[in-house]
């Protein structure tokens, strides 16, 4: 199955290349559409063994073994406090390249579903929504509409620091 | 350009660190045996190649000191002076300076300018004091012709009246790109030109034809007569900053006189075979002898080849300079494959029938091949600690010419190889100890004359390997180390108390304990206490260990156990939960089965084991490390031993012993309290291993208590 999510992936990808705009891949997260930059995503694989890591955020769900290099997995659903659900043969694991710091990390982002792969043109991402001291946007960096459907566009560098453990986002509840 | 340029620096900087290092080595040498051709070449070489790097990179202040020290060597190498301990002494100290100024460049960091510009001044002074004596008999351009007999030793260079005015011949072609880089050779022609009487005739060989001519490359070379009064020193001078891919060769043409003889000879070695070829052309076309011709600056296969020429002296014959990252990828990639190979190993084992022979066959040659494979490209990490010793010999000579003493050093198995990565961080702990034993350990001669040792002390380093760790040995014939007043003066700080009485062993381990020293004096050598819980602590960082053996006035051994390899080390599985961790086996005490009986809980907090005759801290792993799938089923206990004695991890299980290949957290993770790294099973699953010390501090500022199953 981790094959054919790769497949998927790689046939949208070749779909939209020769459009004009970044191209994004977006996933499911609890029923909304998020987005991240394509150029940062490394490989899409299935969910299989993660190693536990002591004394860590919930949402850092251990590390994986991606050829020979160990990577952390954040799991975006507890990230973002949309509450757990049963890992099932969709989930899928998206690994990206991040930067925090002078420092590149592989991670892996844990989410829902992959979804599509989109063009949208820089000038049609609006700005982070403001609400105030209810919700911390800083992970979001823009919104975008796509056939008629609403996409968040995800800050990857951000998510970065998940992992280096800078990260002062405010813990979302739902 | 310089963007260009910068990602070399990186291996310009290797280089000079070792050309220093290998001038430094040579000059010690020197101190003894100065007249040694081959030494003195190479101190010659090496300052050569750093000013040629160095200006290539544009560090002109290194490329300017160094040259000054060329100049010197070179009128070494022309027999013009001695290599005496004075010159020596002061080309140790600029060596000194050299390094200050690399490790500056390094950082981008301005250098001492204050320092460089005095020794700078020391050297031009050295090199103004004397260079009469002979150099008035022979000659301006006689120190080039008399460096190649230096070289040959057999060539006899018949005197020739030098007085008058010399002709050259000059072939001349600049690289084609020289320029993009603003290296233009009209510059240096009419340089030429000032010199004396000049004839330039173009070489048009190599010119294309308009279409496709590139107006930014060059392609023009020259032929050049030239008659001066000046030296050929000089006229070189002038090719000096040329790109390397730049053509000179320079021949000094003079016209028969006696029954002078073609000395190609004199070529052979020096100069590359090509350019035998075109000074032997060049002879025929010209009826001329030639005397001496030499390409000023030598391409770049030819410093390849100068640098393979030197006495192999403790390197292999002959090696490629290869990033680490790229060996380390190379490593994860054999793990992988070792991983790989051992699931095919067990898919094989299922295969029914015929079929399965065959594929068992072949599947336990892959495994022959992968584990050799492995072997082999460890073995790539693995330096001679030659590299770690070759700084020593300089830094007990300062030492004992600081300190009044004398010291022979003596080395023993420098070739025993040990992992790079440990190698870099031995040094500084084994330079302090061996500077504690000249400082502390070695007498001064009228102290050794009195106690009936002979006048010069001995220190000896001995490296080998012991099952799978590589033992150094720092050996002293000094005055070792007194119990007694360690022992007092540890009483005197309240480190012992005061009627305690103490093993030697305990004694000497208070050497290592911070802020101890027994010096009366603090010297800026040694002294002020602050080093030697830093070696141990830096050495217990690697892994290993160090022990002192002393007898008093008999002298000392410092004996320091490392292991091989960072990269690997030999591990306990042990399961906890559903997980499995590893353990470094090297700290594993014993392991016993646990006896809920002899659990006792202090306050309702701190859990203590019995342990026989002995009372532990017992840490239950999965509740310290709040793993989500704790299994509260432990039932094995393993002693361990770490910083503050010896503690029992609890555990479920344990499994096999196996080496494990250690891989970072931090590289795309943080680090991780009580977790050293992590490693990749046989299944291809992640392990994490522990770190002892960590899990032990950890388990002290973390609240938790063992739950007892039900």
């Amino acid at each position: 199955m981790q094959n054919e999510i790769e497949g998927n992936a790689a046939l949208d990808v070749q779909r939209s290349v020769d459009q004009d705009g970044d191209q994004y891949l977006t996933f499911m997260l609890s029923g909304e559409e998020y987005g991240i930059d394509i150029l940062r995503v490394q490989e899409i694989k299935g969910l299989e063994s993660v190693t536990e890591i002591p004394n860590t955020p919930e949402y850092v769900l251990g590390v994986i073994n991606l050829r020979g290099t160990v990577i952390p997995v954040v799991d975006l659903r507890l990230r973002f406090g949309l509450g757990s659900l049963e890992y099932n043969n969709l989930t899928v694991v998206i690994v990206v390249k991040v930067n925090a710091g002078d420092k590149d990390y592989t991670i892996g982002l844990v989410v829902d579903t992959v979804s599509d792969v989109y063009n949208i043109e820089t000038d049609s991402i609006s700005g982070a929504p403001d609400f105030g001291t209810n919700v911390d946007t800083s992970f979001i960096s823009g919104i975008a509409t796509v056939n008629e459907k609403m996409v968040i566009v995800l800050d990857v560098d951000f998510l970065a620091l998940s992992v280096t453990g800078n990260d002062n986002l405010k813990d979302v509840q739902t | 350009m310089s963007e260009d340029l910068s990602e070399f620096h990186e291996v310009f900087f290797e280089e000079a660190d070792e050309l220093v290092e290998s001038m430094e080595a040579e000059l010690l040498d020197m101190l003894t045996d100065p007249d040694d051709p081959e030494r003195i070449n190479t101190v010659f070489r090496a300052a050569h190649s750093i000013k040629g790097g160095s200006a290539t990179f544009g560090f002109s202040a290194v490329a300017e000191l160094t040259h000054v020290m060329e100049t010197l060597m070179d009128e070494v190498r022309d027999g013009l002076r001695r290599a005496e301990s004075d010159l020596v002494d002061l080309l140790l100290k600029a060596t000194d300076c050299l390094k200050s100024m690399l490790d500056a460049a390094k950082e981008d960091a301005p250098h001492d300018e204050d320092a460089v510009a005095a020794v700078k001044t020391e050297l031009e002074a050295m090199l103004a004091a004397k260079s009469e004596p002979e150099s008035e008999a022979e000659g301006e351009s006689e120190p080039q012709v008399a460096n190649e007999a230096a070289v040959q030793t057999e060539v006899h260079q018949p005197t020739e009246d030098l007085s008058s005015t010399q002709s050259y011949k000059i072939s001349f072609k600049a690289a084609p790109g020289s320029l993009k880089t603003a290296n233009d050779p009209l510059s240096i022609l009419s340089e030429l030109d000032k010199l004396g009487d000049l004839e330039v005739e173009p070489n048009l060989d190599d010119l294309p034809v308009l279409a496709d001519m590139d107006p930014e490359v060059l392609y023009l070379g020259w032929k050049i007569r030239l008659t001066t009064n000046s030296s050929q020193q000089e006229i070189e001078s002038l090719f000096e900053w040329l790109d390397e891919a730049s053509e000179v060769i320079l021949e000094r043409v003079t016209w028969p006189t006696s029954n002078q003889e073609t000395s190609d000879k004199t070529n052979a070695q020096e100069a590359e075979s090509e350019d035998v070829k075109t000074s032997e052309a060049a002879t025929a076309q010209t009826n001329q002898t030639v005397e001496a011709a030499k390409p000023l600056k030598p391409k770049a296969p030819q410093i390849e080849k100068e640098e393979t020429k030197k006495p192999p002296k403790n390197t292999a014959t002959s090696s490629i300079r290869v990033g680490i990252d790229k060996i380390d990828k190379l490593i994860n990639l054999v793990g992988e494959l070792v991983i790989t190979q051992s699931m095919l190993t067990e898919e094989g084992s299922k295969l029914p029938g015929e079929i399965a022979e065959q594929m068992q066959e072949g599947l336990s040659q892959l495994q022959r091949y992968t584990r050799e494979l492995q072997e082999n490209v460890m073995q790539i990490r693995m330096v001679p600690i030659s590299n770690a010793f070759n700084r020593l010999p300089r830094m007990i000579h300062d030492l004992t010419s600081k300190l009044g003493k004398k010291v022979e050093l003596k080395m023993f198995g420098e070739q025993t190889e040990l992992d790079k990565t440990v190698l870099e961080s031995i040094g500084d702990p084994l330079v302090h100890l061996v500077r504690n034993a000249v400082d502390h350990g070695i007498e001064l001669p009228e102290q050794r004359v009195a106690e009936g040792k002979p006048e010069q002390g001995s220190l000896e380093l001995h490296a080998y390997h012991e099952s799978g760790n590589i033992i150094i040995e720092i050996i002293d014939d000094g005055a070792g180390i007194d119990t007694q007043r360690v022992l007092s003066k540890a009483k005197e700080k309240g480190l012992v108390g005061k009627d305690e009485q103490l093993e030697d062993k305990e004694v000497f381990d208070l050497l290592f304990h911070p802020g101890f020293s027994t010096a009366n004096e603090v010297s800026d050598v040694s002294g002020r206490g602050v080093g030697m819980d830093v070696v141990r602590r830096n050495i217990q960082s690697l892994g290993g260990n160090v022990e002192v053996e002393s007898k008093l006035s008999k002298g000392s051994v410092f004996r320091i156990s490392l292991p091989l390899t960072l990269a690997i080390i030999d591990g306990q599985l042990v399961r906890v939960g559903a997980q499995t961790f590893v353990m470094p086996l090297t700290s594993i005490v014993e392991s016993i089965q646990l006896d809920r009986e002899n659990i006792s809980v202090v306050a309702g907090k701190g859990t203590l084991y019995r342990l026989r005759n002995e009372y532990l801290p017992l840490v239950q792993l999965a509740n310290l490390f709040k793993l989500s799938k704790a299994s509260n089923q432990e039932g094995m206990i393993v002693v361990v031993e770490c910083d503050g004695g010896k503690i029992g991890l609890l555990v479920d299980d344990l499994q096999a012993q196996q080496q494990v290949v250690i891989k970072s957290l931090e590289a795309n993770y943080r680090s991780v309290n009580g977790i050293s790294g992590a490693t990749i099973l046989g299944d291809g699953t992640v392990a994490l291993i522990l770190d002892i010390d960590g899990i032990n501090k950890l388990a002290k500022t973390v609240a938790h208590s063992i739950t007892q199953a039900a």
